[in-house]
């Protein structure tokens, strides 16, 4: 394949986590922070197929779908707790949130 | 060819995720930019030779869960309540970007340092029969415990989205 390598898989996945993270970090809005954890769950994807084709085995692709399993039950379960803060509460930011805070 | 495919999907990858973190005046146009992303994704996994995940990809990601993002963003109706709270403390928040940016980085190097050729891979690597074959021989406990998740996950959101929390 040219000049690519896993190398350059692995580097776009990091970048990707990074900003992901960033967006957990930075923003205070929940759904954009939920959409940030969706970014970093598909960079580890990333990482795990990359890894699974330099290696030449497909367990990393089932492992990278068992993945997206789970993340699409999160994304359900998330979605529906953030609709009931909003119902009780009228807000999406995350400071205004803390009843759980220690 | 497909170092061409890569620069591009990896490009539109990191671009829309900066616009998924970096849109600050509305959650729809995070959701659109994550769209985006998804896509670009699953382009990179086909050049992976992993066609099923790209498909599964295209279909999980790009099609059922942004579009319940979208539907969720306009049942509560929100407007402009993103950038709210976004300056607290600027500066230790700037320097805790950074160092994880460089962390994240210096991770991939010394992941990638000792990297090999890659293998050619036999025909028929990531198809559809290929993980199918898998999953439903190898790997079947796991594809009933996915299952039984997945059931979890729909009562629980039907419950916790039907009550008022008292």
């Amino acid at each position: 394949m040219g000049d690519i390598s896993g190398y350059h898989f692995q580097i776009v996945a990091a970048l990707i986590f990074s900003i992901g993270a960033l967006g957990v970090l930075l923003r205070r809005n929940m759904i954009v922070m939920f959409m940030s954890i969706e970014l970093m769950l598909n960079a580890a994807n990333l990482s795990l197929v990359a890894f699974s084709r330099e290696i030449g085995n497909d367990q990393g692709q089932i492992l990278a779908f068992m993945v997206m399993v789970v993340a699409a039950v999160e994304v359900a379960v998330g979605l529906a707790i953030i609709i009931s803060l909003v119902r009780n509460r009228d807000t999406v930011n995350i400071e205004d949130t803390s009843q759980l805070k220690w | 060819m497909r170092t061409a495919l890569f620069w591009i999907f990896s490009i539109a990858a990191v671009a829309s995720a900066l616009g998924v973190v970096g849109s600050l005046r509305s959650p729809i146009n995070s959701a659109l930019s994550l769209v985006v992303s998804m896509l670009a994704l699953a382009g990179l996994y086909v050049l992976l030779e992993a066609q099923f995940v790209g498909l599964i990809q295209v279909m999980v990601y790009a099609g059922a869960i942004v579009v319940l993002f979208l539907f969720v963003i306009m049942l509560l109706n929100l407007r402009g309540s993103g950038a709210a709270g976004a300056e607290s403390q600027p500066i230790a928040k700037a320097i805790g970007a950074l160092v994880a940016v460089a962390a994240t980085l210096w991770l991939a190097r010394t992941l990638a340092a000792g990297r090999a050729p890659w293998p050619d891979v036999e025909e028929g690597f990531g198809t559809t029969r290929a993980i199918g074959e898998a999953l439903y021989t190898d790997y079947v406990l796991s594809v009933q415990v996915a299952g039984v998740l997945l059931l979890a996950g729909i009562v629980a959101a039907v419950v916790l989205a039907k009550k008022k929390i008292d």
